[in-house]
């Protein structure tokens, strides 16, 4: 059986930076893949090379079974970025922005029909967003918008998810949501792969571990153990605001230990 | 009223009424990619291309056409790079096609009054065939507009999205571009600039104060940009006042008042559902 994501020797980066040097990785069918790596290590910029965001500059990715140059069925493939983008004020409802999933498989000629109602609906079920489907999604919490972006990947029936960074600055609630989500996928067949800056909630999860380091992999294994304070019993990684917190992912301050962007 | 009754007052609201409804179905994707002032700059290159067309005693229309799709196309291509900020490549767009546009139609011995005209327009002027021309543009931009919506909103709200969902991402940009293009320097000859590329924004701006959806915020635009247009040419001919710029500032009244009950309403409903329990936590530090 072809793998879903087979990178062979992959050099990739932004303009005259080279981010990724030597990278090989396969991701089969059914495979729940964490990309691990400290800030800058290039982890990023991995899955984006497979989706084509990035330019390949050298070395080869197939995706089921296709060069990633001739790869048409883009349906396939379910991507959930880091961030709702920063919008511009122009109101969307929750649900006009799952339906965006649905595209790939659609096209783009073609209006929504019952089967793509449908499929929004469910996915925004699984994520347990639904009662919030005509509400604007600039009203929602940081951890409540992820929840959309991940609804948005599952409406298009995906057979791999690639998730980039997920769960940073997420709620406890929206995490395990998260994970729920994501376990029901990878229980039904589905191949996942998905950057993470540390395991958390979703360890259990996880198959395979995968560490890059300076644009190579430097671990690929089974997860490696949380290790220093991270280990101590009852570090759950929860600290709770007091306060109410803003919604929206533009009043969440990034704090230590987190990714600022 | 009875200004109405003559031809010329009603093809002067036909056109504005066309504008009122087309130009708001396509700001609305500009402004949700922070393009709202595209329509603007590209009405400034098209002057070039007036200029050009003078110079080589070409239809300056044809030329304004052609040099403003180009110039669409540019800064689209230059805002893809990502090298240039939007902002600054509308900037540059900008200046370049008003010097160019002087400096052409000066050598061209047309004067500037010829030039004040492709700006502003005449609304007044407008003739049969005129109408006929916006009305075939306004109904296929318009028809493009919405049969596009889904795919134009996925690339307007997550372009990285719609590459990864396999839209023709590229084709889409610039088919957006030169719709921009092609509708604001067609209408600026004749409802003039000023009219044309406010009425691609002012109305979603309305709109987007008091609506929840995209859809909605469509809809409620083109219905903002109809009523401003047919209340502007009315208000015009009994005030005798500039029609385009009597529209224009009736749909900035229109903002004004969304804006104001858009407020007004966030206070009664603070008042009538005080804060209860604080959420569950929204934030998880890792440390």
């Amino acid at each position: 059986m072809t793998n879903v994501v087979e990178v062979r020797h992959a050099a990739a980066g932004y303009d005259g930076r080279e981010i990724l040097s030597d990278v090989s990785l396969s991701v089969a069918a059914g495979d729940v893949v964490a990309v691990l790596g400290a800030n800058g290590s290039g982890k990023s910029t991995l899955i984006r090379t497979v989706l084509g965001l990035v330019p390949l500059r050298r070395g080869e990715i197939d995706l089921f079974g296709t060069p990633q140059r001739r790869f048409r069925q883009w349906e396939r493939i379910g991507y959930v970025p880091q961030r709702l983008g920063a919008g511009s004020g122009v109101p969307a409802t929750v649900g006009e922005v799952v339906a965006s999933g649905r595209l790939a498989r659609r096209g783009i000629f073609r209006f929504p029909g019952a089967a793509d109602k449908a499929a929004v609906r469910e996915a925004l079920g699984d994520v347990g967003l639904l009662d919030r489907i005509g509400d604007p999604v600039s009203t929602l919490s940081g951890g409540q918008q992820q929840r959309t972006l991940i609804a948005r990947a599952l409406a298009g029936k995906p057979d791999l998810l690639v998730l980039d960074e997920p769960t940073a600055g997420v709620d406890a609630a929206s995490q395990e949501a998260f994970a729920a989500a994501l376990t029901r996928f990878a229980a039904s067949g589905g191949s996942i792969m998905l950057v993470l800056h540390e395991l958390g909630p979703l360890r259990p999860l996880i198959g395979r571990g995968v560490v890059v380091h300076d644009g190579r992999i430097a671990y690929e294994g089974t997860p490696p153990e949380p290790a220093g304070h991270h280990a101590e019993p009852g570090h759950d990684h929860v600290h709770p605001h007091a306060d109410e917190v803003k919604a929206g992912i533009c009043e969440w301050a990034p704090t230590e230990g987190t990714k600022a962007y | 009223m009875e200004l109405l009754t003559y031809p010329f007052m009603l093809r002067a609201l036909a056109g504005a009424l066309i504008i009122g409804l087309v130009a708001p179905a396509l700001g609305i994707y500009l402004v949700q990619r922070r393009l709202s002032l595209i329509g603007d700059g590209i009405g400034h290159v098209a002057l070039t291309g007036v200029g050009v067309g003078l110079l080589t005693n070409n239809s300056p229309v044809l030329a304004a056409v052609v040099v403003a799709t180009i110039g669409a196309v540019g800064v689209e291509l230059i805002r893809e790079r990502g090298r240039t900020s939007g902002d600054l490549a509308l900037a540059l767009l900008f200046y370049g096609g008003i010097a160019g546009g002087v400096v052409l139609v000066g050598l061209s011995d047309n004067g500037n009054s010829n030039l004040m005209q492709y700006l502003f327009g005449s609304l007044l002027t407008t003739s049969p065939q005129d109408l006929v021309v916006i009305g075939g543009l306004g109904a296929a931009v318009l028809v493009a507009m919405l049969a596009l919506r889904p795919a134009l909103f996925a690339l307007c709200n997550d372009e990285e999205y719609a590459r990864v969902s396999g839209l023709p991402v590229r084709t889409l940009n610039i088919l957006l571009a030169v719709v921009t293009a092609v509708t604001v320097t067609i209408a600026m000859r004749t409802v003039g600039l000023l009219l044309v590329s406010a009425l691609m924004v002012v109305p979603v701006a309305a709109a987007q104060q008091v609506t929840r959806g995209f859809r909605t915020t469509m809809a409620a635009a083109m219905l903002i940009g109809v009523a401003a247009a047919g209340a502007g040419i009315v208000v015009s001919a009994e005030a005798d006042t500039a029609p385009g710029a009597t529209t224009v500032l009736l749909a900035l009244v229109a903002f004004l008042g969304a804006t104001l009950a858009a407020a007004v309403r966030r206070a009664l409903i603070r008042r009538s559902h005080p804060p209860v329990a604080a959420e569950p936590p929204d934030v998880v530090l890792h440390g």
